[in-house]
């Protein structure tokens, strides 16, 4: 815990990329397996404890602190493992050493759930504010600390002197720690073995398109087709062996268990999971993203769920025919492969992605200004000789999302954020006018946001909010109601969660209307006409 | 005994004394301002008569030349004056060179108006002395349990041994120019480091004051006077917080960047301000040394000015105070989207 408490405090503090790269390296090379193996678990995301919750860690600190001054404080700093590691009384005397994160591990690991609160208790008495901060972050699964996945592979890669996208395979394959991998890394023995059935191939990804890419991509080297609007999702099936990951590469099977029955066939498939419904004349169309929202984050999903909310799969991409790897293979082979391969299986509960057929980028701007359908997000383009590469390649790839639509709405809260934002308020709550019982016309909260300015509007922004406070509720400001903010989403539903009756699905603030009166800020009505029933 | 509220008001200028018709660190110009320490949220330039310890006319003077006053009265620890119908005498804060605490009787209430304070060795100026009294006015900058700074050697040691590590880059410490910078300097001497300490211009003038005024601070040198900036090189220097992520910055070779505040308590913040080096250092009470002056003074009622009033308070009230909130303004709050408490001296 001493070596991983100062990695992590050195990688807070360290703003440079390849200072934290060497941060890694440093560490790597100096801490034995299987320690570094759980470390690297942690800061690629891939270590699961199960037992930790952050709702336990607070109840353990609420029953030894003031809880008002503890609610204040968690507001204050707005991290709750720095919260609690600043917060933990201590007890005097401890005579422990700090336990190293194998210790952690393999603690709560053995330990049944009525025994973890001693075990965190002994733990967090045995560390240092800092030492506590890194056990806290770890055990509960949210490190956070700016490292992402890639990084922390890229630094594994700089160390063994092995190629990013060998250890990216081999990171879905193999179980933390890791260690028949550090033995291939250090030369001391062969490389594991990565053709196992139904294990996650890392996706490829695709960059926004810019107006300047337009000017100087070659149209017709580009295949295009919808963008759905679903999660991203792989099939792996093979052996009988079904598995269904997200597009970071967790298991999600158990919340489509319809769907995970529908892969009885060796292949693996990059796809859209959506949910469908059928339409007035029967035919089956993308019912609207809350619906899919209704399945998410599930461990399991009762049947009357399954059956309301179907799910279905439109496939993308052919990755593995049986045992064969076809990711070297242009897209255009692909393709076929996978027409081929649909009608051969006739899968169930899958339909292909149509390609569009376009002659230039007008046209094809066109189309996509057009849709206006649930379930199109806009396009994707991808070069007709583009392999299927992990990551997010710049060049063969691109999505092209429909614009966004726009309405003009008043500021009415706001709330500091977290994280390195937590000085700042930048959490912004919004409404649109609406006559109340009277006539006369009030802001009914329509959205938040917290996302689409640059860090010198939030500045301004912020010194804004400081400055027109109405009314304080615990953290939130309530503000004058003045500042005209024009609020980009992509799209709004009906909602019984919000007193307006809407929700809006990924709103960001696109422009502040600091020159906008707010009694010419949108009306309910406007809302209204917005939404896609 | 004459109630305190019924003497002293908050007013939108200030805290006003009434039966002395003086104000305590007036936000804006006043007839007679009474002033507890020159940081510029307390000391602020154009009243009529000013009050205040000789240290603190003397920094207000180097601020403000001209306009730090008409009339600048220094008034020593320990010797009781009236003002008006009020019994005015100065007791140290150990918050910065000159800085105090003031009590004010009338009417057999005696309040202690106490500015800002710590409770933590400083060699650079006196210690806090709690003074008995029926009200105490406490600031609360920070007044969270989070807020607890760690032995200041510590964070000198740990200043010292970046140093060794990185003896290739310089290292670059902000630091409030009144108070943290000097108090950082004589910190580093007494733990043994004798190379010049090198500084920004902006702290010249109040580094040189505190020599004059008595504080030994050891060699130093203005970063222009060096020509080749590769000799900062495992040397330390000083520049004031908003100088740290500025151009000046950029001729240093690869600075290591540190700050000195209580703010690097919290590690977004720490991130904010861009410190690669964060030092918990700072002239103000931590929570522990708040609940402790609160107990150490034993006041019957504790008023709190600036700050996190509302934790502060509800602690005082949990150890069986009677606490109040004072809606003071002009006193920075929280530190603000662009840092702007970091300039002065947390």
């Amino acid at each position: 815990m001493i070596r991983f408490a100062r990695l992590i405090d050195s990688l807070v503090f360290t703003p440079s990329r390849n200072g934290k790269l060497r941060l890694i390296e440093a560490y790597l090379e100096g801490t034995p397996d299987p320690e570094r193996g759980w470390v690297m678990a942690a800061l690629t995301g891939s270590l699961d404890i199960r037992s930790a919750k952050p709702a336990l860690i607070k109840q353990m600190t609420l029953e030894r602190t003031d809880p008002i001054l503890f609610d204040w404080s968690y507001d204050y700093v707005g991290d709750l493992a720095e919260t609690v590691a600043l917060l933990w009384p201590s007890p005097r005397g401890i005579n422990e050493p700090p336990p190293s994160v194998t210790d952690l591990v393999m603690g709560l690991d053995g330990a049944k759930k009525t025994e973890v609160p001693a075990l965190i208790e002994g733990w967090l008495n045995a560390c240092s504010p800092d030492q506590r901060y890194a056990l806290l972050k770890l055990i509960t699964g949210s490190l956070r600390i700016g490292i992402s996945a890639r990084l922390a592979k890229t630094a594994l890669a700089n160390w063994s002197g092995k190629g990013l996208d060998d250890i990216e395979e081999l990171w879905h394959v193999l179980e933390p720690p890791y260690v028949p991998l550090f033995a291939w890394m250090e030369g001391r023995a062969e490389k594991p073995d990565s053709t196992a059935c139904a294990t996650f191939r890392p996706l490829m990804l695709a960059h926004p398109l810019e107006d300047e890419d337009i000017r100087v991509l070659d149209a017709t080297e580009y295949r295009a087709e919808w963008k759905w609007d679903g999660i991203r999702v792989q099939l792996t099936a093979c052996h009988g062996s079904r598995r269904i990951f997200s597009r970071t590469g967790d298991e999600i099977g158990g919340a489509f268990p319809d769907m995970r029955d529908a892969l009885d066939f060796d292949a693996v498939l990059d796809g859209e999971l959506l949910v469908m419904r059928h339409d007035d004349s029967g035919a089956l169309e993308v019912a609207p993203f809350n619906d899919l929202q209704q399945r998410l984050n599930r461990k399991t999903v009762a049947a009357k769920m399954a059956k309301d909310y179907p799910a279905y799969v439109r496939l993308y991409d052919l990755l593995f025919d049986g045992s064969e790897d076809l990711r070297g293979l242009p897209f255009d082979e692909r393709r076929k492969r996978l027409e081929g391969w649909y009608a051969r299986v006739q899968p169930q509960r899958m339909d292909l992605s149509p390609m569009i057929a376009f002659d230039s980028w007008q046209s094809l701007g066109q189309l996509r200004d057009e849709a206006r359908a649930n379930g199109i997000e806009g396009l994707m383009l991808k070069r007709g000789d583009s392999h299927y590469v992990p990551g997010r390649p710049k060049g063969p790839w691109f999505k092209w999302k429909r614009d966004a639509m726009t309405l003009d709405c008043v500021m009415m809260y706001a709330q500091r954020g977290h994280g390195k934002r937590s000085s700042y308020y930048s959490d912004y709550t919004f409404g649109a006018w609406r006559p109340d019982t009277d006539g006369v016309l009030e802001l009914v909260p329509v959205g938040k946001a917290y996302s689409g300015f640059t860090d010198e509007e939030l500045v301004q922004l912020d010194k804004w909010i400081r400055n027109h406070v109405v009314e304080r509720f615990g953290p939130v400001l309530q503000v004058s109601q003045e500042l005209v903010l024009e609020v980009a989403f992509d799209a709004v539903n009906r909602s019984n969660r919000h007193k307006s009756g809407v929700a809006m699905r990924f709103p960001r603030i696109k422009r502040i209307r600091w020159d906008k009166p707010a009694s010419e800020a949108d009306t309910m009505d406007h809302v209204e006409r917005l939404i896609v029933e | 005994m004459k109630k305190a509220e019924n003497w002293v008001q908050v007013t939108p200028k200030g805290l006003y004394i009434e039966p002395g018709d003086f104000y305590v660190d007036p936000v804006r110009p006043v007839d007679k301002a009474v002033i507890t320490h020159g940081h510029a949220d307390h000391a602020r330039p154009n009243n009529q008569a000013v009050l205040a310890s000789p240290e603190t006319l003397a920094i207000m003077k180097a601020r403000y030349g001209a306009n730090a006053g008409a009339v600048l009265e220094p008034i020593s620890y320990g010797v009781t004056q009236r003002i008006g119908d009020v019994a005015v005498t100065y007791f140290p804060a150990g918050h910065v060179l000159g800085s105090s605490q003031i009590l004010m009787e009338h009417g057999g209430c005696r309040i202690v108006a106490s500015g800002d304070y710590k409770r933590r060795f400083d060699p650079t100026c006196r210690s806090f002395e709690p003074v008995p009294c029926d009200v105490f006015i406490t600031e609360a900058t920070f007044g969270l349990p989070v807020f607890y700074h760690p032995p200041t050697d510590d964070e000198i040691a740990k200043l010292l041994a970046s140093l060794k590590t990185f003896p290739e880059r310089a290292h670059l410490v902000g630091a409030y120019s009144l108070g943290k910078a000097q108090r950082v300097m004589k910190l580093l001497r007494l733990a043994g480091w004798e190379n010049p300490i090198y500084l920004h211009g902006a702290m010249v003038s109040l580094v040189r004051l505190y020599e004059e005024l008595g504080v030994a601070l050891g060699p130093w040198r203005r970063v222009s006077e060096v020509k080749d900036k590769k000799e900062l090189a495992g040397q330390v220097v000083m520049c004031p917080p908003s100088a740290l992520d500025d151009r000046w910055s950029r001729r240093l070779p690869d600075p290591v960047t540190a700050m000195a505040s209580g703010w690097m308590r919290i590690r977004q913040r720490a991130r904010q301000r861009g410190a690669e080096l964060p030092l918990i250092i700072s002239d103000h009470a931590d929570w522990p040394e708040l609940l402790q002056t609160i107990d150490d003074v034993a006041a019957p009622e504790v008023w709190i000015t600036h700050g996190r009033e509302e934790a502060l308070k509800h602690a005082a009230i949990a150890k069986g105070y009677k606490a109040r909130a004072l809606a003071l303004v002009g006193f920075e709050e929280d530190e603000g989207a662009n840092g702007v408490l970091l300039n002065e001296a947390v």
